[in-house]
């Protein structure tokens, strides 16, 4: 069937702020969509809030709006634009969710929009529990015993027929989240009604527990003429009881006759005939009886998920490209097979090498929560590899987790005792294979593990293979390691690293001895197709055995290091900057390669670059690479920490950096360098010193005084860094950032207090320095930058001072001899300046700052460091937007219960937004209603402040109360309002008596909170109220800075109309 | 232990043996599927060929009695990247590898299965000897020089049965033990051309009586019978030369309903007058997309033939094409209405594969109703 004639003018709605559940992988869809449907010759029209992505390049929509993501701004969309369609599929459950909103609302009714791919009724036969499981047992199949809690009563009754342990599952919730598993009743409670708080529709789903069963998952694709194809399988390696998000995960299905295999195949043919998805990608989940194959349906996503993405890189089958064709029409066999090019769409691929998804935890981040793995999903990011075989596979997915862990080996858990080594195999922990692992070196059965674990004995059999060969290692000298016995060690996927340790020698010395052995990587490709067919993508990656088809080419080619799995501190941003860097390698004729093993991204996307290698992001990969495709340079600046580290290794090895030397990049990391450098600039920075230990530190700490900031060197996301503000808190703080820092020097700062904290993009050529941005943060110095909302342009500092800052930013992008990106930050108090950090490569901020004034400025980059100089760009005048572009963070607190929300140096954030407006209020007040902080026109404000901002939230109450208010405080800062003539109702802290702040909150009658705090104990004192807040969903600030902003905001959504315009719109007003 | 595959453009593969010791001639041909290989390995359909498994991981979930696609292992040899030692599965009952020494199939692990797989795809399905007991290659190549491959010879005749007998086995639900089987009428002969058991499971299942036959069985024995329909089944090798096999079918066309699958597909085609050619390399797996002319619709199939129908041939003979293949647009299915006769290349009774094409087994019967009239 060809084109649909009725359909011209597409939205999409995309997945908005990353976030625990929702990654990156709804770019990556989405921008697949854009593309292909503007192929095809459709409008597209775009709304995602959030300006770190590809698909809201201006270029990849015909009108793209970077607008909060709520039905009330959708449908202004839909009025201005027209689209005649909306395809829900494809933006995660947040788009999913605000398109069943804008249908059950009668907003697509009102303005003739029709939904693509799935209606209304299929999406909730799927969404809804009840539905679904009547839906599921109609056609024949089985699901867990369940049944739907609206109430605590409701719910006694369900437990009464399902029995413990059960899990509780509130509906319409992210990531599974508020997913949890009960064993006893006190559980259950407690569970039911975080559930019940947490489900957008007050309902839970109790469900029987097949704890221990096998988990599996089928990628599904249905056209309008009823083709339905399965473009792969997947298998847990953790067993059901762990979210899938969170469970390494293996494909295709290993363990199946194909007997069950096409039991599990036919099922899922019937569910998604029967759940009634016309076009495009489904995952059904299933449990398996690991005694008797018995098979129960778990839960079926209508939509693209993380998991049609992780199927589209471990096949080869872009599933949200194919999904968005045959919404507009299209039937599976009229499309062609990309990387056959002469086979269609329409079968089902066939892999012939093994793969395994493993997730990134940061759970160091959050040291108040308990790391145990459960139904709610709780890792934030993934790393995939592939190998021809499962241990092979395994191992580079290790290595490619840039968690400093390089094998299964013991060290990384220390000695442990057997006892203990068995509770920790029945407790889900993240890091359960190194145990795993250790249980078979201290001579557990398979049986033994298997019986505590529920781990399939075939892949702990594989892992026992894995132990067994690094015994023959361990008892075999390295000159004995012939070219036979270092091919198998090679094949099992053991890191050069890992080797190296072994025998005490260096990876390079290591690296020498293989390759005299002549064993060295070559390289497959994925086709799709088994080999099957001619592929005609070069999409790669390594393993070790005769024939490599790697095939270099002659031309003029660039190496693009990517940023590995998304964690906190390292996300989206720099695979956006990796994505752009090859785009202008495209555009000025040189061949991109792009190295990552980040399946959720559009860097690993075979559309993407020239050529892809699915490769760990090691020496070790990363030099094999180089040596098979001799660069004429390598880019490390754009991938964040992962690449950077690898620089001066690259170099020292011969490899040709481009852009900024690693030196330079160093020297700026370099606290003594960096001093040298700044006081030969006649530039001023904190007071600061450098120590290699607690005692050190003290000296500086007498030096320079309290308050003092610690943080470890060479981190990103501001690990283990804090603000210290007396000596009995030193100890503690000193001894995480040297463990963080590693062989490199922690670095003490004195700690400036109220100061404004700006943030400086500029990109340099070597000749001159333009300008990108500046941003103000809103909240004050001490929030780390990534936690920090941002204004662009600043709003509160004199013009005197903003020429001073770009005049030292190009002072030091020079004297740094910068080739490419640089960012700064600044602290501003008063007229003084001070440096606090200079980067020069891609920050965080690159995409925001981009999106914010309409010029791309990591492909301007990316072409400065292969030799074009600004001038030929013609990119040589900062552009003034006229109109403010606000940054804010979005944390992913809710998912970790009995963590505090205080923001601090750390970065905690797992994504932002961007709000836009010609006003500061509205674009502020957008900036909160798409980060989820939807902020009152009305009602009771609770103040609870420190005494240093007492002062000025006299002035934020006494505007709130003008704008109609009612101001309510705890005891001190209520006595300063009333002193201020400002009425206040008193209310009680927690430990005053009851009713208190919490009740107040409970209740509902408080509507937007202000508490900042000081100190351990007033902090400890305070938790529960910004806890409360947060479980409630009450908006709060944690700073008396961001209150200012909100309070702005406010005033500015009470005086005008929230509208929105596309971001071309914006371009258009302002050309440069 | 070592193990060695020779091909005879001099090509040589070296690894690990497994299963049983010896040599064996063969021609070398890929399997895309990523399970099954237990079904595989029992189809006859494989006779004479050394099988090589795309997808690197075979074992995993050993080998049991219910998966057997016939009454013993025809393959001449079973080529895998890694077999596993240790399965895991509920249904497991012996390793793969105690699987194919107790059956006596010579195994070979550990090589480069993708360049291997490359090299039969650009240089086509070629002879080849596989070896775990003999590495002189001198040796090794004049065996194969005498081993005369699969094209002009009847090989069927030696994996068909040598008496008729009646099947009465229905298809069995894997989890829940139970007998699938409808309201009986038919009486379906079915030719055994190296047939696998679940085709004859299938015709029971949807209600047939169903009585095997030798391939060589004559018309007037099979007529003798009265059958209600007759199904000619997949088998190795060339259809040509089984020159008594397409006569037979020849005399029985337009007097019976038949059905015919892969070889027997081709016969059918054979007797209607057309021809069959080889394939390159062929086609193996479970993920070939077939259209159904007919419904538009596509099905994912399981497939496992060297040798093909021409068109061509069969224009102008009132033969209907019915399904074609997607991937290099060959035939899949033909029909004769007037003669009541149809037949596909590809697997609809699966095992291993998907079970879009089960419905044929239901045209087979509304085929024998409306012939019948009953």
């Amino acid at each position: 069937m060809p084109k649909r004639k009725d359909v011209h003018k597409i939205l999409i709605i995309g997945s908005g702020p990353i976030v625990i559940g929702q990654g990156c992988e709804f770019d990556y869809s989405g921008t697949q969509a854009c593309k292909v449907l503007r192929q095809e010759g459709f409008e597209v029209v775009l709304v995602n809030s959030n300006p770190a992505t590809i698909m809201t390049d201006p270029e990849m929509a015909y009108k793209t709006y970077i607008e909060p993501i709520r039905p009330e701004i959708i449908e202004k969309i839909i009025d201005a634009e027209r689209p005649d369609s909306l395809l829900p599929t494809l933006g995660g459950q947040t788009g999913l969710n605000a398109a069943v909103a804008l249908a059950e609302s009668g907003v697509l009714e009102k303005y003739n929009v029709k939904l693509l791919g799935a209606d209304l009724e299929s999406i909730k036969r799927a969404e809804e529990r009840d539905r679904f499981k009547k839906t599921i047992e109609d056609i024949g199949l089985d699901v867990p015993g369940s049944g739907y809690a609206h109430s605590w009563q409701e719910a006694e009754e369900i437990i009464k027929h399902i029995g413990f342990p059960a899990i509780i599952r509130p509906s319409y919730t992210l990531g599974g989240m508020g997913g949890n598993v009960a064993y006893n009743v006190e559980e259950y409670e407690k569970y039911i009604q975080w559930g019940l708080n947490l489900s957008p529709k007050n309902e839970v789903l109790v469900e029987e527990s097949v704890v221990g069963w096998k988990e599996y998952e089928l990628e599904v694709m249905r056209d309008r003429k009823d083709n339905v194809v399965i473009i792969c399988s997947i298998e847990n390696l953790d067993p059901m009881g762990i979210h899938t998000g969170d469970s390494i995960t293996v494909a295709p299905a290993q363990t199946l006759t194909d007997k069950e295999y096409q039991i599990m195949r036919d099922a899922s043919l019937k569910i998604i005939r029967a759940i009634g998805v016309e076009t495009g990608g489904s995952n059904i989940q299933f449990a398996v009886n690991p005694e008797n194959g018995k098979l129960y349906v778990i839960e079926m996503n209508p939509r693209v998920s993380r998991s049609s993405a992780l199927a589209s890189k471990a096949t080869g089958f872009p599933i949200a490209k194919m999904a968005s064709l045959l919404a507009v029409g299209y039937t599976l066999d009229e499309i062609p097979n990309d990387i056959t090019k002469k086979t269609p769409a329409c079968f089902e691929p066939t892999i012939d090498y093994c793969v395994v998804k493993w997730p990134r935890f940061t759970f160091e981040k959050f040291p108040g929560t308990s790391p145990e793995l459960t139904v709610q999903m709780k890792s934030v990011g993934e790393a995939m590899a592939i190998g021809r075989t499962f241990k092979e596979s395994m191992q580079k997915a290790i290595r490619s987790l840039e968690i400093d862990r390089y094998s299964l080996g013991s060290k990384y858990i220390g000695k442990i005792s057997l006892a203990k080594l068995k509770e920790k195999l029945q407790t889900n922990c993240w890091d359960k294979m190194w145990y795993v692992a250790q249980a078979f070196r201290k001579g557990l059965s398979t049986d033994e593990i298997f019986k505590l674990t529920k781990i399939d004995p075939w892949f702990l059999n594989n892992i026992s293979d894995i132990i067994s060969l690094e015994k023959e290692i361990n008892s075999t000298a390295l000159e004995d390691i012939g070219p036979q016995l270092m091919r198998k060690i090679k094949e099992y996927g053991f890191s050069d690293k890992y080797l190296a340790s072994v025998y005490n020698i260096s990876e390079a010395e290591f690296r020498k001895h293989r390759q005299q052995v002549k064993v060295n990587a070559v390289y497959k490709t994925v086709d799709t197709c088994g080999a099957e067919f001619e592929a005609h993508t070069p999409y790669l990656y390594s393993t070790f055995e005769d024939e490599c088809e790697a095939n270099p080419t002659k031309k003029k080619k660039v190496i693009i290091l990517g940023g590995g799995p998304n964690r906190i501190g390292q996300g989206i941003e720099f695979d956006y900057c990796c994505v752009h860097a090859s785009f202008a390698l495209n555009e000025i004729g040189i061949e991109s390669i792009m190295v990552n093993c980040n399946p959720e991204t559009v860097s690993t996307d075979y559309d993407t670059s020239d050529r892809l290698y699915f490769e760990p992001l090691t020496f070790e990969d990363v030099m094999s690479i180089v040596e098979k495709e001799k660069p004429d340079g390598v880019i490390v600046q754009f991938g964040g920490q992962t690449p950077l580290k690898l620089a001066v290794p690259l170099e020292k090895a011969g490899v040709k950096i481009i852009g900024t030397s690693p030196d330079s990049i160093a020297c700026a990391e370099d606290r003594k360098r960096f001093n040298k450098l700044v006081e030969k600039l006649e530039l001023r920075q904190p007071y600061s010193g450098t120590a290699m230990s607690y005692e050190e530190t003290l000296e500086i700490a007498k030096k320079l005084g309290f308050p003092l900031l610690i943080r470890p060197s060479f981190v990103l996301g501001g690990r283990a860094m804090v603000i210290v503000y007396d000596k009995k808190a030193l100890k503690s703080c000193v001894e995480n950032a040297i463990e963080a820092s590693g062989e490199h020097p922690i670095l003490v700062d004195k700690f400036l207090d109220d100061a404004t904290e700006l943030d400086v993009d500029a990109i340099c050529d070597g000749k001159q320095v333009v300008i990108g941005g500046v941003m103000e943060h809103i909240e004050e110095a001490g929030v780390h930058s990534g936690d920090s909302a941002c204004s662009l342009p600043p709003v509160s500092i004199p013009p005197k001072v903003l020429d001073e800052i770009k005049r030292q930013t190009k002072l030091l992008a020079m004297e740094l001899k910068v080739k490419g990106l640089i960012n700064i930050q600044f602290a501003v108090k008063g007229e003084d300046i001070y440096i606090l950090e200079v980067n020069p490569r891609a920050s965080r901020t690159i995409p925001f700052v981009s999106k914010a004034i309409g010029v791309p400025l990591a492909k301007l980059a990316t072409k400065v460091m292969a030799g074009k100089t600004l001038d030929e760009l013609g990119f040589t005048e900062e552009m003034h937007p006229k109109h403010f572009s606000i940054k804010e963070a979005v944390f992913p607190f809710l998912k970790f219960p009995g963590i505090d929300t205080l923001l601090g140096p750390e970065m905690l954030s797992t994504g932002e937004v961007m709000g836009i407006s010609d006003d500061f209020g509205i674009a502020f007040a957008k900036s909160q209603m798409a980060a989820g902080n939807i902020l009152p026109t009305g009602g009771n404000v609770l103040f609870s402040v420190k005494d240093s901002d007492k002062k000025k939230a006299v002035a934020l109450a006494g505007s709130l109360q003008q704008m109609g208010f009612k101001i309510v405080a705890t005891k001190g800062t209520c006595m300063e309002f009333i002193k201020n003539n400002i009425p206040s109702e008193f209310v009680l802290k927690i430990k005053e008596g009851r009713p208190n702040i919490v009740d107040w909150i409970i209740n509902g009658q408080i509507s937007l909170i202000i508490n900042s705090t000081i100190g351990a104990r007033s902090i400890a004192d305070s938790f529960s109220i910004r806890r409360t807040a947060l479980d409630r969903q009450v908006p709060y600030v944690t700073t008396i800075r961001g209150a200012a902003a909100v309070v702005k905001a406010i005033a500015a959504m009470k005086e005008k109309k929230i509208s929105v315009k596309p971001i071309q719109d914006y371009y258009v007003q302002e050309p440069a | 232990m070592k193990a060695i595959l020779l091909l005879e453009d001099g090509t040589i593969f070296e690894g690990t043996s497994f299963g049983a010791r010896g040599q064996k001639c063969g021609e070398v041909v890929f399997n895309t599927s990523m399970a099954g290989y237990q079904e595989i390995i029992t189809d006859p359909s494989y006779y004479e060929q050394i099988i090589t498994m795309t997808y690197p991981l075979i074992g995993n979930y050993g080998t049991n009695s219910v998966d057997w696609e016939s009454r013993k292992l025809f393959v001449s040899g079973f080529i895998v990247k890694e077999n596993c030692k240790i399965p895991s599965n509920w249904r497991n009952e012996a390793s793969f590898d105690e699987y194919l020494r107790k059956n006596n199939v010579v195994g070979l692990e550990g090589i480069d299965t993708r360049k291997l797989v490359k090299h039969i795809r650009t240089q086509g399905a070629m002879r080849g000897i596989i070896s775990s007991d003999e590495f002189d290659i001198d040796v090794l190549k004049k065996k194969l020089d005498q081993y005369p491959g699969l094209v002009g010879r009847d090989i069927v005749k030696d994996v068909t049965v040598d008496k008729s007998y009646g099947w009465t086995d229905c298809v069995v639900d894997v989890l829940t033990g139970k007998e699938r089987k409808d309201e009986g009428k038919y009486k379906v002969i079915a030719f055994d051309f190296g047939i696998k058991h679940n085709i004859l499971k299938l015709l029971c299942s949807h209600g047939c009586e169903v009585k095997v036959v030798p391939a060589a069985a004559s018309a007037g024995q099979v007529l003798k019978e009265k059958p209600d329909g007759v199904f000619l089944s997949n088998g190795p090798g060339d259809p040509a030369p089984i020159s008594y096999a397409i006569e037979t079918v020849k005399e029985l066309l337009g007097k019976v309903p038949v059905f015919g699958i892969c070889l027997g597909h081709q016969i059918l085609a054979l007797a209607l007058g057309g021809e069959t050619y080889k394939l390159k390399f062929g086609h193996r797996g479970a993920n070939h997309p077939v259209k159904n002319m007919e419904t538009e619709k596509i099905e994912i199939t399981s497939q496992n033939h060297g040798f093909c129908v021409d068109m061509d041939s069969l224009k102008g003979k009132d033969i209907e094409l019915t399904h074609i293949n997607l991937n290099d647009n060959t035939v899949e299915g033909i029909r004769s209405k007037k003669l009541s006769a149809f037949s596909v290349q590809y697997h609809p009774e699966a095992s291993p594969g998907p079970h879009d094409s089960s419905y044929l087994f239901k045209n087979f019967i509304e085929l024998m109703s409306q012939h019948t009239g009953r």
